[in-house]
């Protein structure tokens, strides 16, 4: 399925190959230096007091006197020398408590001291008395409004879509289906904990090194709770070790409290949150629930339909509405729907707030989608690879938002080479003849979905990008861009993309360590939007960079690397400096309404078909999975090792989100916020995955590219609970599905106790 | 009750180097292992579930988070900083850092010690011994697979086929 | 990390002779430690009471493991692989050497005891059952003595042993008897590996042939993380104590067992989902004797 323009690509040298990832060598040998592998001087190091109940007035704060207080640093509201929040969407969230807590482990005081060994006590020796107040935990509770707990109505944001009309079709529908769907909360659970140093003098300002996606974003907040100018407030993003997406807004949160510190203490200080801590108090993915009620004609094709989309926000907004905003355009699948209603609200709770996770809303509304496809299926009584074939979107068509497909994608194409890789005939067949008295049983499962790539709308134009290169004395260049690496790859495809635009050596490209005082802002490293948005820039200020030279007169086309490494010397030693920034334009033909949420949503998309292989274990009520296809169309792969690792990690983490990752609440608080009792999968626990590509260039994309970090997220649950209804016949609604309740499905049917299990006796 | 230590002197051996160092006897090796600098060693959840801080005491595979300094006393102790002397840890580095087995990286300083003390037992494991073997390490990144492969590279590589 | 190292003493006994007499000094101060995979998770999460360790790991006379023609002799200090590596337990305990290879990944093996295990109780221990099955005792040592004690006994409710404040677990004693048993053991956890028993089971059994038909011999049962203590289910074992295999003394075997187990709901399970499982992991020991039978 490889497009014209793809194969006159193929000449590339550096982009589409293997190379090795930048940052390796020091990963490997235990150089990279993590946030908390640092220390200064002097340093202090910090800890939070946090709420103990969901809701409540804070009366009265008492310091148990068996504690030396005068060797601690206590910072409290009055300390915060500008503003009381943290400045993201709706700058909702206060940096520390004042009257009220709206969630547990709600940040209220700060303490520091040298010994970081005194803390635990000194922060369980801070009493805190409250008046409680009722509190909302679920998206029910938060639904009939007993309590306002956020606004008006306990609604963070809504959205709705209308295309065509949707009044209309009931009528004349020869089936109309409906299900309701729910998935829970998940931890991102990136190994290295959430960590920052702060350092703060009056003349420089605050410098915050930490772990984190967005070092502009924390840059923005701390400007405001520090009441500081641009050019006093310095981030710099430290080795990373895992985001997932809970990098994205929370480390504003843990830098302003290093910072506050900092400051009242006049020296450098260290928070880095313990596992227990981290789990409870940060972000989770928004648990959801999905409505659908869905008109089809006699041979299955949609008609049209309803789709409620709710998340549970927790206690404040922060990313809720760009998170509701992306489950919403994505809830509709990759099918044409004539006509959709689509009605989307994320509403507050009384948990600490649910933030950014790999996939954004889309792995939540996906899930509903593709358990809901099956459904309809079934009631048409056609397969479950027949339903999809018939209502794939095509090119021409438009998706729910009116965008028209206007690339060269073949859905069918993709399902058949899905169906083909993962034997989905001949196993299937194998499944039904298996008795009924097995100790397993087997199934199949499919997920098909897309995911856009950068922003949504009219974000890309508000960001409006800048992304600079510049040469080095040794002739090679440095990229300069505020993009992280954390894992995913950025700072190799960068550098690949870089490499090949010049027309220089992987070697001769660095990138330089993202530091607000050095990077220009190229954007925040989410939306699966580096590749495409920031290396599309890349490759413009490569270019510009290029021509400088070419102008100069000191370099001309064609040439070797080597020429070009002699030019970028020469021109540095007489001019100083050799830059090169481009800023992101939006290209034409992109319209986005805002209001009525219609338009061109993406720049790209991403199209995906997942086939899991599960058997389920009746003994035990437990799935495994067993064998699993991913086939993508990702547009231009810029590394085939680090694009396939993508995809492997995504489909663990959402393997995780179907069997295991269950956060167990009890009053907006996680009870199991440690690793032995919240379960991802171990290395035992992940099949075979096979990962294939198709490759259609992207106009809009570095040497074709889209997006996909976040995609191979979306899929892996959908697919996974399929194959299960297909091995029990029983359709679950809900992730994740435990044995538990399996078991009790299971049983409910076939009478207890010895459903299970069968005896065969001794002949 | 309250009761408190004194900090003693505790000699380790580590990567190779006699070292005597000042410590409350139950700080954990983890820690006092990152204050030498040596902060290759992670602490991922400091409960021995993650296995980010697995170090070679005596050969052995251990977490360090969950081992007091006192009970390493005498002990000879192998970190990720003091590997490169051996052909099979030097192998686990190169095809982790060529390959995908390394993303974010910090669970990689544990997955290759507990690589390496797969491959001194088994120099040719299969997938399935290897998955056992890593199994109490996590890595959220890499969904596994390219870990495995980076582990039975570097054993084709040491066996010389 | 949530508890202060400057606040925990330290004792580090040369023997073991010294270590009881360190202990007998003042018997509820002391916490004694040997691989510390259970005690340094509770030190991490400040949760620990007691602020003097008192170090056992690789105390010589608990790390061994000896064979005695009736009886083979287990330290305490005896890590899992100790256990994984030794033949005598790999031929004629098969079920302590599965529930070693189970019981947390390698570097929690290389560190975590027998003894421990035992001293911890928990009732979702790996390898509590199998000692129950095994019929183990336990040597119990103090500066009053060593005293025997059966293991199916130790455990007198959560958490709470037939163990003195001075003693220490000195020996676990296993009879060398199980040659030609038919073994079966499993776990059924949060996930493949690395895991928590939900519910644990080990189990043994002989069929023989009687004058006419096969007869059950000698099955032993003990189930795990279904009562406060791990349990061994003496009433289905007795109903399937010479008798025949049949489906409806499988029948009667299940229900008794359902009636000797107390599961609750917790963070990791559900009572209804423990009594299940109960109920099939029996009946697929059942069956695993069944099949033994027929292969033959
Ligand atoms: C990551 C991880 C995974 C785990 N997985 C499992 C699992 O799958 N299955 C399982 O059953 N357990 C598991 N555990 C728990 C633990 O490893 C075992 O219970 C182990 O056997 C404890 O032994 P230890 O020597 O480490 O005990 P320690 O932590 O040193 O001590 C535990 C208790 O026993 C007492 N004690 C120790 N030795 C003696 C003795 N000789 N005499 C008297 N008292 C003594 C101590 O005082 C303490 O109260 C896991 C733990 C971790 C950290
Ligand atoms: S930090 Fe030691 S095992 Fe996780
Ligand atoms: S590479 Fe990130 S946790 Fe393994």
């Amino acid at each position: 399925m490889m497009s014209h323009s793809l194969k006159s690509n193929l000449g590339e040298k550096i982009v589409g190959k293997p190379t090795p990832r930048k940052e390796g060598p020091g990963k490997v040998t235990g150089e990279a230096r993590y946030i908390d592998d640092l220390s200064f001087p002097d340093m202090l190091y910090g800890a939070t007091v946090r709420s103990q109940i969901a809701r409540g007035m804070l009366k009265k704060i008492t310091f148990r006197p068996d504690v030396p207080w005068s060797e601690f640093v206590v910072v409290s509201v009055p300390d915060i020398p500008g503003k009381n929040y943290i400045a993201l969407i709706e700058n909702d969230q206060p940096c520390l408590a004042e009257k009220v807590v709206n969630h547990p482990e709600e940040p209220i005081l700060l303490l520091a001291h040298p010994d970081r060994y005194m803390l635990p006590n000194a922060v369980a020796a801070v009493s805190i008395e409250y008046e409680p107040l009722p509190a909302l935990f679920s998206i029910e509770e938060s639904e009939r409004k007993s309590e306002i707990i956020w606004g008006q109505d306990n609604v963070f944001k809504s959205y709705q879509i209308e295309k065509g009309d949707v009044d209309a079709i009931w009528a004349k529908a020869d089936y109309i289906v409906e299900g309701e769907y729910s998935t829970g909360a998940q931890e991102q659970l990136y190994i290295e904990t959430q960590g920052v140093i702060a350092t703060y003098d009056c003349e420089q300002g605050v410098t915050v090194w930490g772990s984190m996606q967005c070092p502009y974003y924390v840059h923005k907040a701390l400007m405001v709770v520090c009441d500081l100018p641009e050019d006093k407030v310095r981030v710099v993003q430290t080795e990373t070790g895992g985001a997932f997406g809970g990098k994205e807004e929370y480390p504003s949160m843990i830098a302003a409290h290093a910072a506050l510190l900092a400051r009242k203490s006049g020296r450098p200080v260290k928070i880095v949150y313990d596992r227990a801590e981290d789990m409870a108090a940060t972000t989770k993915r928004h648990p959801s629930r999905t409505r659908h009620r869905t008109a089809l004609t006699k041979d299955g094709k949609i008609l049209g339909g309803e789709i409620e989309f709710v998340i549970d926000g927790g206690a404040y907004q922060t990313l809720s509405p760009v998170v509701l905003s992306r489950g919403t355009i994505h809830a509709g699948g990759p099918y044409h729907w004539p006509a959709v209603r689509i009605i989307a609200k994320a509403l507050a709770t009384n948990a600490p707030p649910h933030g950014a996770f790999r996939g954004f809303g889309a792995p939540q509304s996906l899930f509903a989608m593709e358990r809901h496809m099956d459904r309809i299926a079934r009631t048409v009584k056609v397969s479950p690879a027949e339903i999809r074939r018939r209502n794939f979107l095509k090119p021409g068509q438009t998706t729910i938002t009116e965008q028209t497909i206007s690339e060269p994608i073949d859905l069918e194409k993709l399902l058949d080479r899905a169906l083909v890789l993962s034997d989905y005939e001949s196993k299937k067949s194998r499944f039904r003849q298996q008795g009924k008295n097995g100790k397993r049983k087997g199934g199949l499962g499919i997920a098909a979905f897309l995911h856009g790539a950068g922003f949504t709308g009219s974000g890309e134009r508000y960001l409006s990008s800048v992304v600079g290169i510049e040469g080095q004395p040794n002739g090679g260049v440095r990229v300069l861009v505020s993009s992280t690496e954390f894992g995913q790859g950025t700072n190799t495809v960068l550098c690949q993309i870089a490499a090949e635009a010049l027309g220089l050596e992987y070697g001769d490209v660095a990138i330089a360590q993202p530091d607000t005082a050095q990077v220009p802002n190229s954007g925040p490293t989410v939306a699966s939007r580096t590749a495409m948005v920031v290396g599309k820039l890349l490759e413009s200020a490569a270019l510009g960079l290029k021509q400088t030279l070419i102008r100069a007169g000191m370099l001309g086309e064609p040439y070797a690397a080597e020429e070009f490494r002699c030019a970028c010397r020469a021109y540095m030693e007489r001019y100083g400096e050799l830059r090169s920034l481009a800023r992101y334009e939006q290209p034409d033909g992109i319209h986005w309404d805002d209001q009525k949420y219609r338009g061109a949503a993406y720049a790209a998309f991403a199209w995906a078909v997942y086939v899991a292989e599960v058997s389920v274990d009746l003994t035990a009520y437990s799935v495994s999975v067993d064998d699993f296809v991913a086939l993508q169309e990702v547009g231009r792969v810029i590394n085939p090792v680090l694009a396939r690792g993508q995809v492997l990690g995504g489909v663990a983490q959402g393997i995780g989100f179907a069997l295991y990752e269950k956060v167990e609440w009890r009053h907006g608080r996680m009870q199991n916020s440690q690793m032995t009792n919240y379960i991802v999968p171990t290395s035992a626990d992940v099949p075979p995955i096979r990962v294939y590509f198709e490759e259609i260039a992207n106009q809009h994309g570095a040497f074709g590219a889209k997006g996909i970090g976040e995609l191979p997220m979306d899929g892996p649950a959908p697919a996974i609970v399929n194959a299960v209804e297909d091995a029990l016949g029983i359709p679950f609604n809900s992730i994740p599905l435990m044995p538990e309740e399996i078991c009790e499905a299971l049983t409910a049917a076939a009478g207890p106790p010895s459903a299970g299990h069968s005896f065969s006796g001794v002949r | 009750m309250k009761t408190s230590a004194q900090k003693r002197e505790f000699s380790l051996n580590v990567n190779g180097v006699p070292r005597n160092i000042r410590a409350y006897p139950a700080e954990r090796l983890l820690d006092v292992l990152r204050y030498l600098g040596l902060t290759g060693t992670k602490e991922g959840c400091g409960e021995g579930e993650c296995g980010a801080c697995s170090v070679l005491v005596d050969g052995r595979l251990v977490v360090s988070c969950l081992m007091p300094v006192a009970q390493a006393e005498g002990a000879k102790l192998l970190t990720i900083e003091g590997v490169t002397g051996n052909q099979r840890f030097r192998s686990l580095q190169e095809t982790f850092a060529e390959g995908g087995g390394a993303q974010c990286g910090i669970c990689t300083p544990g997955m290759i010690l507990a690589g390496g003390h797969l491959l001194e037992r088994n120099p040719a494991p299969t997938i399935e011994e290897i998955r056992e073997a890593l199994s109490g390490n996590l890595c959220r990144c890499t969904g596994y697979l390219q870990i495995f492969e980076a582990v039975a590279e570097a054993a084709r590589r040491c066996a010389g086929t | 990390m949530r508890s202060n190292p400057a606040e925990f003493e330290w004792a580090a006994p040369a023997t073991l002779e010294e270590a009881v007499k360190v202990l007998a000094g003042d018997p509820d101060a002391w916490l004694p430690i040997a691989g510390g995979t259970d005690l340094m998770v509770q030190f991490a999460a400040g949760t620990l009471e007691r602020r003097r360790f008192l170090n056992i790991w690789n105390l010589g006379e608990l790390r061994r493991i000896d064979g005695f023609p009736g009886e083979l002799q287990v330290g305490a200090g005896s890590t899992y692989t100790d256990l994984r590596e030794n033949d005598i337990i790999t031929r004629e305990f098969p079920l302590l050497g599965r529930t070693a290879s189970w019981t947390g990944g390698i570097a929690n093996q290389n560190r975590g005891t027998l003894g421990g295990n035992v001293a911890n109780a928990s009732p979702a221990a790996d390898s509590l059952p199998a000692l129950m099955v095994y019929g183990a005792d336990l040597i119990l040592t103090s500066t009053r003595g060593d005293r025997r004690v059966r293991y199916e006994d130790f455990h007198t409710g959560y958490k709470r042993m037939n163990l003195a404040p001075d003693e220490l677990i000195r020996t676990i004693c296993l009879p060398r008897r199980f040659s030609g048993y038919i073994s079966y053991a499993r776990k059924i956890g949060t996930r493949k590996a690395q895991a928590i028993a939900k519910v644990c089971i080990a189990a043994v059994g002989r069929l023989a042939k009687d004058s006419t038909q096969l007869m059950l011999e000698d099955v032993r049962i003990a189930v795990g993380s279904v009562a406060p203590v791990p349990l061994r289910l003496r009433n289905a074992e007795q109903l399937l104590n010479r008798r025949p295999l049949d489906e409806a003394r499988v029948e009667l075997a299940c229900k008794a067992a359902a009636a000797e187990i107390q599961p609750i709901s917790d963070l990791r399970s559900t009572a209804k989902y423990r009594a299940q499982i109960v109920n099939n992991l029996v009946r697929e020991f059942l069956d695993t004797l069944a099949a033994r039978e027929r292969e033959r």
